[in-house]
């Protein structure tokens, strides 16, 4: 077993207690073989948030305390030229090898083979969906306040928002275990019967993003269960530490050993492990769309297994002139600045009709101006620090090349001195079509105006891009609505409002933002497999032909 | 002031109390009926009084349709999103699922089926039905239509309203799971009618229902009796849709009584003579047990019970030796016996009616092959009957009995027998036991009725729609299909570019 290490919160006085290791069969477990470490950092302080050991001869716990800074979660580093500090250096987390893919595989298939999949009724899988919801909900506050530590966003959006939604999603799908249905297929009704079944997939690699760790692993892991599928889960390397509290949850509600696995692992080693597997029947992937594009590539050269892909986007926005502006400008800032941009379907273009451009272009800075972005434990953040080091670098590059390729910045655009990867809300004007500000997902508070003069235009700028996740149009005509929001060309379009999600409610891409659908009945399709049989009961064969 | 009914169980199989106000439950409240009268809960094992209930009447039919209409207008239908009526009946599961034996214990001193069937079939599958529906509520969905370029059109399954439900004393607990379920996860609102002579397990749900946190108005619960409770729903002309679970002569006038006032929609899961087709390439063993539990279980007052037993001539001499003997050991007794597997029939008028079928079979000159005659001197106590010789146009063969009498008739020939399964004016269920796959299976497709088991027989599940072809009724209960009959359709046609010239 691998030992938990405890994480003292300042700004609450409370401790939270993470599992350390790999999780498979149930069990935390040290890497078979790898030497790797992943630092999980606090993107509000840029300190190292805590580190784990995976290998049982280290000392069972490591305890960090937070400093008394008011409002912040700051974690400061008390470890500094101390025994704790020559621990810390040792015990890193061991990132999960080729290997303990191996490992996890090969205890999913099993637990598919015998304790889960068809050997379970949906009633018992219903149940136990359930059960992890309960728990999940008990535990919100912690999970919310490990979140924000180790995500940066605050915990009350955390909270109320991220686990609040992945609640929910766990009971709809908990209400899906007991309602997989084939068809009957009418064939030839004096001899023969064709009827389908609606098999789970079996062993299912899940790759899931930084941007929001808890309830992307609610919605992978909820209709995966519910069809009666097996689990081996990657969550983001810089965001590990939910899915592992997560795994604790699996236990508890009583989830039998295998059923899902836990596996923190970068996504060279681990991801591309699970991608390339020989075993794994099924890979669903949320993140960037290179990445995606290696997911396939390398389930293509393996076993053709099935891919899920829910990628990027470089949504837009259409505000037409008959729309109720200060509403639209309340849904465009929300549209770019929730979870600081950080968000696939983030609304990064928007197309102004040109009669109400200045009008509207006044409110959306007073909106966007109104946003606190903070430290996450702050009561009046409204947004946090960006996930990373890399992001943050990443950010900062493309607001410089939109201010080389001569686009005008009317907001933010200037970096805060001290700690955390912060960017303030941004906002480019006098933009066009090729600079990179308005072409590549940047997935960052950073927003690209552009206006139009006729719906015609409007909706040509909207879809003139490689993505098709999200799209947005404000008018209150309802014709226009009716004919624009048939025109973009999205997986999700929003109408007089943008970035709200249901669980009920299909979400994927067009085009280069994705593959299949999550959310709703219809993610059931991506983790179950038709079986047809057909049946003669009455006909006989002439033979020879 | 209702009566508090307190009530201590001492027995081998279960030691416990129960005490819950008797009253009609009304907007929230357990109050008297509108002429205080109660009825009389009676003990089939014995025919003692086990406690008196409040007696409803037209007028708090009438109080009760006011007040969920106003709770359906206001907190409840449209107004309450799915997730929280999932999480309403996800509550009231779990609460039965605390007051399991309770439940199953109150069953069966009322209905007289023991208490360990009362547990493993009546509490277990109402839970899971209850749980079963809580899933849908989220997953009410409607389609998208194309029809022109211009136009939107699209459908809304919204809930029918305030909607009357009136189930029987067999399966009391059980069938009003299969009622309320589907009809909260649509978001309707429901006067409940429980049969006079088994209303105890609908008033204890009652409580458990205000517990789990449905507002006052959602579900109302009426005892009474069919002539005026429930004639005062089928005809109220508030009331937006009725489902009924009972006998094909009262359905008949539900339906009648709602043609003849609102037009509310009707579904009706009603009487059975069901056939039990046993061939001769049949694993025998398994054709008897499974027989016997057609017939037997719930002492015959099963409406998909299979009554009539057709067995191939080849077989007939074996599976007739073998199904007396499996007959013969099954023990009628006390509900709360340890090994009991049949306790008393529900009610006096019921021992008479049965008794007077047996009778009819003896007169018409059938062989009373097994039972026939009271078990015990006290309670409605019918040994396992079992008749022979019988001819297709006895009324033992063509009525339903409800009781433990099953009649085995011969037959040598495939087509003959499916002719004669189908010479009945119900069609609710069937079933087939062959070896041979293709056999059953071409069998099971001529047979008319909603339900057909091969190798098997009286298995419903939840998940799995379960309702009658013919005089068996209207509208399918359970699944996804049950659904249907607790929404209204709505089309909506928007054009966004059409113009009239």
């Amino acid at each position: 077993m691998a030992s938990p290490v405890e994480i003292s919160v300042a700004a609450t006085g409370k401790k939270l207690t993470v599992p350390t290791g790999l999780f498979i069969n149930n069990e935390f477990v040290p890497s078979v073989d790898s030497q790797e470490k992943i630092h999980c950092v606090n993107p509000a302080t840029e300190e190292t948030l805590c580190s784990v050991v995976a290998d049982p001869t280290e000392p069972r716990t490591a305890t960090f305390v937070g400093s008394r800074a008011l409002n912040s979660v700051r974690m400061r580093a008390e470890w500094a030229g101390s025994e704790l500090a020559r621990r810390a250096a040792i015990l890193a987390r061991r990132s999960g090898s080729a290997k303990d893919i191996d490992v996890a595989v090969a205890a999913a298939r099993k637990a598919f083979a015998t304790t889960w999949g068809k050997n379970v009724t949906g009633l018992e899988r219903s149940r136990l969906l359930n059960k992890l919801a309960d728990l999940m909900e008990r535990d919100a506050q912690q999970l919310a306040e490990l979140e924000s530590l180790n995500n940066g966003k605050p915990v009350k959006i955390a909270r109320d928002f991220d686990i609040g939604d992945s609640v929910a999603c766990l009971r709809y799908y908990a209400g899906f275990a007991d309602k997989i249905v084939g068809q009957t297929i009418e064939v030839d009704n004096k001899t023969k019967v064709a009827f389908t079944r609606h098999d789970p997939i079996g062993v299912c690699g899940q790759i899931i993003p930084w941007n929001y760790p808890i309830q992307m692993w609610a919605w992978k892991v909820a209709p995966a269960l519910a069809c009666g599928c097996t689990i081996v889960m990657k969550p983001s390397e810089f965001t590990p530490l939910t899915a592992l509290k997560l795994s604790e949850l699996i236990v508890e509600a009583g989830f039998p050993p295998g059923v899902v696995n836990t596996i923190p692992s970068l996504g060279s080693v681990g991801g591309a492990a699970l991608s390339s597997h020989m075993d794994v029947d099924k890979v669903a992937f949320t993140g960037s769309t290179v990445t995606g594009r290696k997911i396939m590539e390398a389930a293509a050269k393996s076993n053709i297994k099935k891919v899920s892909l829910e990628l990027g986007g470089k949504s837009p926005q259409l505000i037409f002139e008959s729309a109720d502006l200060e509403e639209a400008s309340k849904w465009a800032a929300l549209g770019i600045l929730y979870n600081t941009g950080q968000d696939c379907t983030a609304g990064s273009r928007v197309y102004v009709q040109e009669s109400v451009y200045d009008a509207f272009l006044e409110k959306l800075v007073e909106k966007a101006n109104a946003l606190t972005i903070g430290h996450g434990f702050d009561e009046k953040s409204g947004g946090g620090p960006v996930v990373s080091k890399v992001q943050y670098d990443k950010i900062w590059s493309y607001i410089e090349s939109g201010k080389q390729e001569g686009a005008k910045c009317i907001l933010g655009g200037e970096k805060r001195s001290g700690k955390g990867y912060f960017v303030d809300p941004t906002i480019f004007t006098d933009v066009k079509p090729d600079m990179k500000i308005v072409k590549d997902e940047i997935f960052g508070p950073v927003l690209s105006v552009g206006r139009f003069k006729t719906e015609e235009e409007g909706i040509k700028l909207a879809n003139d891009t490689s993505y098709g996740l999200g799209a947005g149009l404000h008018s209150n005509d309802a014709s226009q609505c009716m004919r624009v929001s048939q025109a973009l060309e999205a997986g999700t379009v929003w109408v007089n409002q943008y970035n709200l999600l249901y669980n009920n409610v299909p979400f994927g891409g067009k085009k280069q933002s994705g593959i299949g659908r999550e959310l709703g009945s219809y993610a059931l399709e991506e983790y179950t497999s038709v079986k047809a049989i057909h049946w003669n009961y009455g006909e006989k064969l002439d033979w020879p032909l | 002031m209702p009566q508090t009914f307190e009530y201590t169980f001492d027995t081998p199989v279960y030691k416990g109390k129960t005490s819950f106000s008797t009253g009609l439950y009304i907007n929230g409240q357990w109050v008297d009926g509108s002429k205080g009268t109660t009825i009389d809960v009676i003990n089939p094992t014995n025919g003692q009084l086990v406690t008196k209930i409040s007696e409803g009447t037209k007028e708090d039919v009438d109080l009760a349709v006011v007040a969920a209409q106003k709770t359906f207008d206001t907190v409840w239908g449209l107004n309450t999103p799915g997730t929280r009526r999932a999480e309403l009946l996800n509550n009231l599961g779990n609460l039965m699922q605390a007051h399991f034996d309770e439940l199953a214990a109150l069953e069966a001193l009322d209905n007289g089926k023991t208490f360990g069937w009362a547990q493993d079939v009546d509490v277990t599958d109402s839970i899971a039905t209850i749980k079963y529906y809580a899933g849908w509520a989220d997953k009410i969905q409607g389609k998208t239509i194309e029809t022109t370029a211009g136009k939107l059109v699209y459908t809304r399954h919204e809930p029918i309203g305030v909607v009357g439900q009136i189930i029987p004393w067999n399966f009391p607990l059980m069938m009003m799971a299969w009622k309320i379920g589907p009809a909260l996860a649509t978001g309707n609102c429901i006067i409940l009618k429980p049969s006079e002579f088994t209303p105890l397990t609908a008033i204890r749900m009652s409580h458990l229902i205000q517990e789990a946190g449905f507002p006052p108005g959602v579900v109302n619960i009426i005892p009474g009796y069919g002539t005026t409770v429930g004639a005062a729903i089928s005809e109220h002309p508030h009331i937006d849709k009725v489902a009924f679970t009972g006998s094909t002569l009262v359905g008949r006038k539900i339906m009648e009584a709602a043609a003849r006032t609102n037009l509310k929609n009707v579904t009706l899961e009603l009487g059975g003579k069901s056939p039990n087709i046993i061939f001769d390439d049949a694993d025998i063993d398994q054709a008897v047990r499974f027989t016997s539990h057609g017939i037997f279980w719930n002492h015959g007052q099963a409406c998909c019970a299979g009554s009539r037993i057709y067995v191939h001539a080849k077989v007939y001499d074996e599976f007739l030796t073998k199904f007396t003997d499996k007959a013969k050991s099954l023990k009628v007794g006390d509900p709360f016996g340890l090994d009991t597997y049949q306790g008393p029939q529900v009610s006096q008028i019921q021992f008479d009616r049965i008794m007077s079928y047996i009778d009819s079979g003896r007169q018409q000159g059938a062989t009373l092959h097994l039972g026939g005659e009271r078990h015990g001197s006290e309670g409605y106590f019918i040994k396992p009957t079992i008749f022979t010789d019988t001819k297709p146009d006895m009324r033992i063969v063509q009525e339903e009995i409800f009781g433990p009498v099953g009649v085995v008739i011969r037959f040598e020939d495939d087509d003959d027998v499916i002719n004669q399964a189908n010479d009945t004016m119900y069609g609710l269920a069937a079933a087939v036991f062959s070896k041979n796959i293709d056999r059953a299976l071409q069998v099971a497709h001529k047979l008319k009725a909603g339900t057909a088991w091969v190798n098997c027989i009286n298995q419903l599940h939840p998940q799995v729609p379960f309702g009658g072809f013919k005089q068996s009724g209207i509208g399918r209960e359970l699944g996804e299909y049950a659904l249907e009959n607790y929404t209204a359709v709505k089309a909506v046609h928007v054009n966004f570019s059409l113009s009239v010239k």
